[in-house]
């Protein structure tokens, strides 16, 4: 292992950085499909929610391992480094639905916990194994939920 | 063209403001100006003759440079009764090239805002439609509110010497409106990492964030040739206001429009992805020197 990553540290980051970009990809798709911006929360949490089924160590390794040790990302990988392909697409999804008035205006890191704190809550529930559907079965349940915090009200 | 060619400065509508920049200009320049030149008629100077006996005259004119915005209706604005687009054609046909001076003669600039007189436009807009295929050269629009002299005077004298400008699509020369007012501007350090000031006039922060700068979206060379050769908006405190471009003037000028924090429009040919994508990465940073006052800093 170590020919290819000089420590453990940089083992760690490569990982972050790969599982983010598998969900930066589709929420990219996402992004660029012509559908409103409430459709597109709807379709990336099924998405979203199909990772955690399919591939459960992607999401874990982001809840259990890069938000529980930060000490191991702390060199190179601070902030958004390792992430920031996916926090980019956040910020387009929130960004344009602000301006078309599906959203309405708010501090950006108060709509993206809204997004993110859903999403990585109910994986790290279908983690415990506590959930007594099939994850992928609350999708929409979660997206209206996320939706509703969002949307743009009159 | 003559040793030294004619201009006739013609007012419309306007503040004067071009006039006011124009007589700013550096001393040793405009000076040249005057001897390259002869200053036939300007409004606000005294000239041998005045603007109607020119026109009624045979007298031919070189460069018509054009102040200000062209109304089509005379119940609101007129020189000497007259309509003030009968005469600037009437000039327009005795002219070799001519040169919007600001934005109110390029596009009606703040005046085609005004609402009881719909059609108030610049200069182009505003000559006969016969008239526009005999036109040597097309019409300079020289925008800004208002133009920097210099600008001006440069463009007098390529004309001078080359006999033509090269325009971009708005019809402003190239050579003084291909950069961004961004070019030049000592805040690009703040800009690269994305640090806003903590209020206005302030020396450090970049204006682009929070107070509605428009340099990274502004074709202009207002930190190329500096104002008074010494300085220009961005760089004293005061944020860009776009004033060269046709969406000149914006509502809420000194706000950064933001969805989501976000702002709504990003740097001139830049993707917003790309755009985002650095300023996630140049965030994440705290650069102790960018956020201290200037004066306050010290190495450590």
């Amino acid at each position: 292992m170590y020919n290819y990553f000089s420590s453990k540290e940089e083992l760690a980051k490569y990982a972050i950085k790969y599982s983010t970009n598998i969900i930066a990809i589709e929420l990219r798709e996402v992004n660029d499909m012509d559908i409103s911006s409430k459709e597109k929360i709807f379709v990336f949490t099924r998405k979203y929610f199909d990772n955690v089924k399919k591939s459960p160590e992607i999401v874990e390794y982001f809840l259990r391992v890069y938000l529980s040790n930060r000490e191991v990302f702390s060199n190179g990988c601070e902030g958004f480094l390792c992430v920031g392909d996916f926090v980019t697409e956040v910020m387009i999804l929130l960004e344009e639905g602000a301006k078309n008035k599906e959203f309405r205006e708010q501090d950006f890191f108060t709509a993206f916990s809204m997004f993110m704190g859903a999403l990585g809550g109910f994986a790290f529930l279908s983690g415990e194994n506590v959930l007594e559907k099939d994850v992928t079965e609350y999708s929409d349940g979660i997206a209206d939920n996320i939706y509703r915090a969002l949307k743009y009200e009159e | 063209m003559r040793n030294k060619p004619k201009v006739l400065w013609f007012q419309a509508i306007t503040c004067n403001g071009n006039t006011h920049s124009l007589l700013c200009a550096n001393p040793s320049r405009l000076e040249l100006f005057l001897n390259s030149f002869d200053l036939i008629y300007h409004p606000s100077l005294t000239t041998h003759t005045n603007l109607l006996d020119i026109i009624d005259s045979e007298e031919k004119i070189d460069f018509l440079l054009v102040e200000g915005a062209i109304p089509d209706n005379s119940d609101f604005f007129s020189i000497s009764n007259k309509p003030v687009k009968e005469l600037l054609n009437k000039l327009v046909l005795k002219s070799t090239y001519i040169v919007a001076v600001g934005s109110c003669a390029s596009y009606g600039g703040v005046h085609a805002k005004f609402e009881l007189n719909k059609n108030i436009t610049g200069v182009q807009n505003s000559l006969d439609t016969k008239l526009q295929p005999k036109l040597k050269h097309k019409v300079i629009n020289l925008t800004g509110c208002p133009v920097h002299p210099e600008w001006i005077l440069q463009t007098l004298f390529i004309i001078k010497s080359q006999g033509k400008i090269h325009l971009d699509e708005e019809q402003r020369p190239i050579e003084l409106y291909s950069t961004m007012t961004h070019h030049g501007c000592l805040r690009n350090e703040y800009f690269e990492w994305k640090i806003e000031p903590d209020s206005f006039g302030t020396k450090e922060g970049c204006l682009f964030y929070s107070q509605g700068c428009r340099g990274p979206m502004t074709k202009s060379s207002c930190n190329k040739i500096l104002w008074n050769g010494v300085n220009s908006k961005t760089r004293v405190g005061m944020p860009c206001i776009g004033c060269t471009e046709t969406d000149f003037p914006r509502l809420n000028m000194l706000e950064t429009t933001k969805h989501i924090g976000i702002p709504a429009e990003v740097p001139l040919g830049v993707s917003k992805r790309a755009y985002l994508s650095l300023t996630g990465v140049a965030k994440t940073f705290k650069i102790n020197r960018l956020q201290d006052k200037l004066i306050d800093y010290k190495d450590r």
